[in-house]
């Protein structure tokens, strides 16, 4: 039972952390029409700046400035010099000048920091881990991914649903060219959101760099799973990447810790271990289609 | 007719030239050529990089010759793509005409392009990768393993926690070829109680779900073979998850090089590792070799710089005997299979299936002088360990 919950609450953490990157996704998306491959290449920026700064200064905080500045000025002079290009042209060009960015970002990385792994450790204060539950002793930066990523996600409901700038997001979203022909500066409004984007992508890659490996490329396997959360959650849509992070967190995690146990009670151990394996690895996927049949549009669309 | 004669004879000295050019082309003055596939470029790049390195710092340390033979190193970079591999191994052999290639890190590599070489008759050192089909049914006689069978390296791990009397295990890995083969090279050692296994994704970035299933399983100690950034991911995420105070962790020799310490800091302390070579051997080719190392590149070698270093020396000690000719193939293989030259290891020598017999050492992971972490030699795991393969070799 212990187990169970302790599991849970790994599916969460997990769920948030994606949904730092979904969030800014999504909205680029939702808003701006345009698929941006280099997100992870913005998630990587932050981890790599974050892990350098710590390593002059030896402050956390530092650290994580040191990240989201310049997770945020990479994705303002991306939007300034090749985006503002694309955005009238159809997805494919999209798809492949943000996946050259990826190369292009992957390879200034390695000739600044070189091919090994940085080193970014979690800070005194929050290491270790402490039973807030009797029996499950769990780390505590693990605690504050989850408490940051749960007020993250509560100013920026606060910011869409609540203020002006929100609200010209969501007529963004909805209607274009009308905020357009209504007057509103939509470049500097696609300018923001996509900079907002890219500091949320930042935050997320700052705060991984003491859990992962902060290394070239780290951005790519994450990239995938985000995309994944936000067709789950219906694109454009703040509520609904939450609601597909946390989905795809919890139902990846469950069936890793659980799968391979419950087939081990029905087969013999190896194939078990094979299939339970292979199950859990495709089942965030499987997820994904079954919501699409079920609800194209994703969970919480942003509109209609 | 006249006018054609002088044409005719200016294009037959022409021609004698150019034949001329061709044949000394190939005189054994020039440097022998010794392509060099390798990864360099993603994550595993520096792996590449030491190999390359320490190859290119033995034929220095002799003036650029090995064995007494002026050599030539041609690298290329196969970015972790067979296909890639392919394509260089094509214009070494028939663009360069070379007839002796090495390099190669990754197994899924090697096992695309190492046929391929061998067929055209030319000779494979690999300084890395073994898979274990080369090993056995489908061993070469052109085709050499310098570092071990990648058995080898977790049978090491096998036998280690066996000695250190650990009675109920966990043992995870990547759900991949290389993952299950370790998994496999560990169990044929490791003769105690397996409490849990778990094949991992490839690209997974959380273990928190693993971690938990091994703190309700208790087992005695955890064995873990996540090559590269996954077992820096996983390493952190174990240590933050208080488990390295209760469960030793073991690991093979890929899991646990200078730069993943660098990458996870006192995190590595207490591991426990099995190994070929560590930089603290004390025979003088090692001393010397670790020495120079650091002098030319200011950074410690890992584990696959020697290998690299072993594989030019020994293709030195061949060349020497041969005196350069690589064209008399045989005498040229019988001198590799002698192995005739200093290994930074100690006492090497290689099986019928030309992969080696050396020992292997247990290595724990200790605060150094300076503060970080650092390798140390602790005992003898196998003395004169082959592979599990060479029997299915009919060499």
């Amino acid at each position: 039972m212990l187990l169970i919950v302790e599991q849970l609450l790994n599916g969460l953490q997990f769920g948030v952390m994606l949904f730092l990157l979904a969030a800014g996704l999504t909205l680029v998306f939702g808003i701006m029409g345009l698929i941006n491959l280099a997100h992870g290449s913005l998630y990587m920026i932050g981890a790599f700046a974050a892990a350098a700064v710590g390593r002059l200064t030896g402050s956390f905080i530092l650290a994580l400035l040191g990240g989201v500045t310049a997770a945020a000025l990479a994705g303002l002079a991306i939007e300034w010099l090749v985006l503002r290009r694309l955005y009238q042209r159809d997805h494919l060009d999209q798809v492949l000048a943000t996946y050259g960015l990826i190369l292009f970002f992957n390879e200034a990385t390695t000739m600044l920091f070189g091919r090994q792994p940085l080193f970014a450790d979690v800070p005194a204060a929050l290491g270790g881990s402490i039973e807030f539950i009797p029996g499950i002793p769990y780390p505590v930066y693990r605690l504050a991914i989850l408490l940051v990523g749960g007020l993250v996600a509560a100013l920026l409901y606060g910011l869409i649903a609540r203020t002006r700038i929100g609200m010209l997001v969501r007529a963004g979203t909805t209607d274009r060219e009308m905020l357009r022909a209504l007057g509103v500066d939509v470049r500097l409004l696609y300018t923001a959101v996509f900079t907002l984007g890219a500091l949320l992508a930042g935050l997320a890659g700052a705060m991984a760099g003491p859990i992962f490996s902060v290394q070239v490329g780290m951005g790519e396997p994450v990239l995938i799973q985000t995309f994944v959360v936000i067709i789950i959650g219906g694109v454009g849509s703040i509520r609904g990447a939450m609601a597909g992070a946390l989905l795809v967190g919890l139902v990846d995690t469950m069936t890793r810790a659980f799968l391979p146990g419950l087939l081990r009670s029905m087969m013999p151990l190896s194939e078990a271990d094979a299939l339970g394996g292979g199950v859990s690895s495709i089942a965030v996927y499987v997820l994904m289609a079954g919501i699409l049949l079920w609800r194209p549009r994703g969970l919480l669309p942003a509109h209609g | 007719m006249r006018r054609m004669l002088p044409s005719l004879s200016a294009f037959a000295v022409v021609a004698g030239l150019v034949a001329t050019c061709l044949s000394s082309g190939a005189s054994a003055a020039d440097p022998v050529k010794i392509g060099m596939i390798t990864t360099l470029s993603g994550p595993g790049g520096y792996l590449g990089e030491d190999v390359r390195d320490s190859f290119q710092l033995a034929i220095d340390q002799e003036g650029g010759k090995l064995g007494g033979v002026p050599v030539s190193l041609l690298v290329q970079d196969d970015a972790l793509k067979p296909a890639t591999a392919k394509q260089i191994v094509e214009t070494y052999l028939q663009g360069e005409h070379a007839k002796i290639l090495t390099g190669i890190i990754f197994s899924n590599v090697a096992g695309a392009v190492v046929p391929d070489v061998v067929e055209s008759g030319a000779f494979y050192i690999s300084p890395n990768a073994a898979p274990s089909n080369l090993a056995g049914k489908e061993c070469n006689p052109n085709y050499f393993a310098v570092a071990w069978q990648n058995d080898a390296l977790h049978e090491a791990a096998g036998q280690n926690v066996q000695n250190h009397g650990y009675k109920r295990m966990f043992i995870l890995a990547p759900n991949y070829q290389a993952g299950k083969d370790a998994l496999t090279g560990f169990k044929r050692f490791y003769k105690g109680e397996i409490v849990g296994e778990i094949y991992t994704k490839l690209d997974q970035t959380d273990f928190s779900a693993e971690l938990a299933q091994i703190r309700a399983a208790k087992p005695d100690a955890v064995f873990q073979f996540q090559p590269g950034g996954l077992g820096i991911t996983f390493l952190k995420q174990y240590v933050q998850a208080g488990l390295k105070d209760t469960t030793p962790m073991f690991v093979s020799a890929p899991s646990m090089d200078w730069h993943i310490m660098e990458a996870v800091g006192d995190a590595a302390i207490g591991v426990q590792v099995a190994s070929h070579w560590n930089v603290d051997f004390d025979n003088p080719a090692s001393q010397q070799f670790v020495a120079a190392f650091k002098a030319k590149y200011g950074r410690m070698p890992t584990y696959y710089a020697s290998q690299g270093y072993d594989t030019a020396r020994l293709i030195g000690s061949a060349l020497k005997a041969v005196g350069g000719d690589v064209d008399k193939a045989d005498a040229f293989r019988a001198a590799l299979r002698k192995a005739d030259f200093a290994s930074v290891r100690g006492p090497f020598k290689f099986a019928n299936n030309q992969h080696p017999i050396q020992d292997w050492f247990a290595l724990s992971v200790d605060k150094g002088a300076d503060g970080k972490p650092t390798l140390k030699t602790v005992s003898k795991i196998f003395e004169q360990h082959g592979d599990a393969y060479a029997a299915e070799c009919k060499m």
